[in-house]
């Protein structure tokens, strides 16, 4: 059993990171007992069994039960496509949208969503050899009419929400905007003032740049308070 | 239509948020309206080009290499060498370029930074010819777009201008058998009569606003180039976009246009 | 102009360049370089410059070029028309078009493409500058390319070139040994697993000298691979670095 890395070192595809009985983790392929690295990332032993790396470039996969915000870019014959910056293209049924079963004409459902729309889903399936499946059927769900849109690293979003959410109630506190984080890294974001705004932006695009060097949480509150004594 | 562009949508939260700060005299990236984005310019970057530039406009990147060659006249200008700009929107600078032959977006911006150093006389034809009616040189401008976030058109003829300021013309010889050869070992620089320097000006919302980025791009009505001599004359414009301007807006433009054609052209002449 | 064959060894044994025959020239390597594309890289290589981006997975268009069980993986390797001594027309050539190919099956053996079905991986190269050995320095680039952009690999892909110059076999030619010298070896492997993706030769060269090029080529690429890794290393070091040195010198005082 021997590890060639220590935690949180930084690790990259190709890497060899341990031998021995081992779990593999995230980011990682195996091969006879030895684990190798296969995205650019943080080295990681969980439970002190399972090999992982928390991936610095990352692609989107959908889960079920996601939070995800995207852009309609077709509109089809009973359902929309929905661009959630995934490998995929997501699908919006009309059904799904609407909350009740029906078979609108093409004219119906431009109405409700077009080509430009963008929308805050939930993901309702998906599985590898298809298309994400979207629903807006729940409370918080639907078309967003304004605000600004950041985008993040799609591995970068747990740090983003913080251990129990603790990062992202400090920017809400702290900047008195509105925040939904899409777990495809896309962030919308709504302020009362330019000012607030450009703050949030500033901390949001720091998490994402830093979230690899630790204390994180620090730094961005150090910035914040930084920023609003100078302007107090 | 392989030839035909494709340009992304541009979402409507987005779209919606930059006229609003338009309307307010902003935008997105804290800019004024009249005020250009960060510019480097650097020369001599292609040491297989003859002459060569990289101009950074923001996150647009062009490199443009002049190369120097020979070539028959043209029979309608047997006195004159030749000058011919290419533009390649490679794919590597955005998911909406695609390989394959020039499309109309490519055409139409390697024509609009010809014309500007065409009109404007900026490289004297008549003195590159080397034997009238059978040999001249053909200079060879190719735009390179490396990153498009918008105003490629700018960021393009201050590169070409840039690079053709530190061309070299080589030199040539005439073989036992009477043909001309270019020769590496002796040239001479190209020398420029003209600065020409195009300033492009855009109609979003009503408002006329300089050097848009890619996202002001998709938002904006039309855009209006107006290429700028050294002497502050118009030598080259070219309307592009779905939408349209007023009379006083294009008047104001070519003002607009003249002011910044200055603050470009030092960066080109240092 | 002469167009006689110029001295390649130098009487002290060193080549035209300077360098002796196993030694590589200057390398300098950046990732994240191109602000649209999904990964990228840029590689120097002596007087060769190559720039590298990749855009997917993404959902591929028509559809039916797509494949049920994996992504499909595109490769475009394209020469700029100022990259070399006589202007080339931008349109691809046949080289570049054999190329393309052998790049990309140099790459896809690193790449879990069954991780994507139904997608594109593009990889778009372009050579802005050429001495000699563009092939190698595209894969160096494409493979740290598709690591910035978070594709899944099971290793990276090195590359690097080996030949015949005057009798004395070198390694990494520039573009007046290709041209003039006896053999030519482009090789790529994954260093970490010890396997070959690309290999291809033209010239002569006889058994005992082809497998001491294919070592010595074996050997440039794990340098070269060393490089790879400390320039995707250093994209992220830097930042821990300018964090470190900021909160240097913020001392004691606030926070």
């Amino acid at each position: 059993m021997t590890l060639y890395f220590n935690r949180r070192d930084l690790v990259v595809p190709g890497d060899l990171l341990a031998e021995g009985d081992y779990e593999v983790g995230e980011n990682i392929h195996k091969i006879g007992n030895r684990f190798y690295a296969t995205r650019v990332g943080l080295f990681e032993l969980k439970d002190e069994r399972r090999i992982t790396v928390i991936a610095l470039n990352s692609i989107y996969v959908p889960k079920p039960g996601d939070i995800v915000i995207g852009d309609v870019v077709d509109v089809g014959v009973g359902s929309w496509a929905v661009d959630i910056r995934a490998p995929r293209l997501a699908i919006l049924r009309a059904a799904d949208a609407l909350g009740k079963p029906f078979r609108p004409d093409r004219e119906e459902l431009t109405r409700f969503l077009t080509v430009g729309d963008t929308v805050i889903a939930k993901v309702k399936a998906y599985d590898r050899t298809r298309n994400p499946l979207l629903t807006l059927g729940e409370p918080g769900l639907g078309k967003v009419t304004s605000g600004l849109i950041v985008r993040i690293t799609p591995s970068k979003v747990p740090r983003l929400i913080g251990k129990k959410g603790s990062m992202i109630s400090m920017l809400k506190r702290e900047t008195g905007c509105q925040i939904v984080i899409g777990m495809n890294g896309v962030v919308l974001v709504r302020c009362r003032n330019p000012e607030d705004e450009e703050l949030l932006v500033e901390a949001i695009e720091k998490i994402e740049r830093e979230s690899h060097v630790e204390g994180l949480t620090d730094r961005v509150a150090r910035m914040i308070r930084r920023r609003k004594g100078l302007a107090a | 239509m392989r030839w035909m562009a494709k340009e992304p949508v541009i979402s409507r939260i987005k779209k919606k948020r930059i006229l609003q700060l338009i309307s307010q005299g902003k935008r997105v990236d804290g800019r004024g309206l009249l005020d250009y984005r960060e510019i480097t310019v650097e020369k001599g970057v292609i040491r297989t080009a003859e002459g060569s530039a990289m101009v950074c406009l923001g996150q647009t990147e062009v490199v443009v290499g002049v190369k120097v060659g020979l070539n028959a006249p043209y029979p309608d200008t047997p006195n004159e060498g030749i000058l011919t700009v290419n533009a390649e929107l490679v794919p590597l600078a955005s998911p909406t370029f695609e390989p394959g032959p020039p499309d109309e977006r490519a055409i139409e911006l390697a024509r609009v930074v010809d014309r500007g150093i065409r009109s404007s006389r900026a490289i004297p034809l008549e003195r590159l010819c080397i034997v009238p009616g059978k040999r001249v040189y053909i200079i060879f401008v190719d735009i390179y777009i490396l990153n498009h976030d918008g105003n490629l058109v700018d960021a393009s003829a201050l590169a070409a201008l840039a690079a053709l300021s530190n061309t070299k013309v080589l030199g040539y010889q005439i073989d036992e058998e009477g043909r001309i050869l270019l020769d590496k070992s002796i040239w001479h620089p190209l020398e420029l009569q003209n600065w020409p320097v195009a300033v492009s000006v855009a109609n979003i919302g009503g408002e006329l606003v300089v050097d848009p980025c890619l996202d002001e791009e998709l938002a904006m009505e039309a855009r209006l180039t107006i290429t700028v001599d050294k002497d502050g004359r118009v030598c080259a414009m070219q309307k592009s976009g779905p939408g349209s301007f007023s009379a006083e807006q294009v008047m104001e433009a070519i003002d607009i246009a003249r002011d910044k054609a200055a603050e470009l052209r030092s960066m080109v002449m240092r | 102009m002469p167009h006689e064959k110029p001295k390649l060894i130098r009487d002290d044994g060193r080549r035209v360049d300077g360098r002796g025959p196993a030694d590589l020239r200057p390398i300098h390597i950046e990732v994240d370089v191109l602000a649209n594309a999904d990964g990228s890289a840029y590689v120097e290589q002596g007087g060769t410059k190559v720039l590298a981006a990749v855009y997917g997975p993404k959902e591929i268009h028509p559809r039916h070029l797509g494949l049920p069980n994996r992504a499909v993986l595109r490769c475009r390797y394209h020469m700029a028309p100022f990259s070399v001594e006589v202007r080339k027309s931008p349109a691809p050539s046949r080289r570049e078009i054999e190329l393309s190919k052998v790049i990309r099956e140099a790459l896809e053996p690193a790449l879990f493409l069954e991780y994507y079905p139904r997608t594109a991986i593009d990889v778009f190269i372009e050579v802005l500058q050429a001495d000699g050995g563009t092939r190698c320095a595209s894969i160096t680039a494409a493979s740290l390319a598709l690591a910035d952009a978070g594709i899944p690999m099971r290793d990276l892909v090195a590359a690097c070139a080996a030949g015949k110059v005057e009798g004395i076999l070198v390694l990494d030619l520039c573009d007046l040994e290709d041209k003039y010298g006896e053999a030519d070896m482009p090789l790529a492997m994954m260093p970490g697993l010890g396997r070959i993706t690309l290999l291809q030769m033209d010239g002569m060269l006889t058994p005992e000298e082809l497998k001491e090029c294919i070592k010595l080529a074996m050997d440039g690429c794990r340098k070269i691979y060393s490089m790879q890794k400390e320039a995707l290393r250093e994209r992220f070091l830097r930042i821990r670095r300018e964090v470190e040195a900021a909160e240097a010198a913020e001392g004691g005082v606030g926070g």
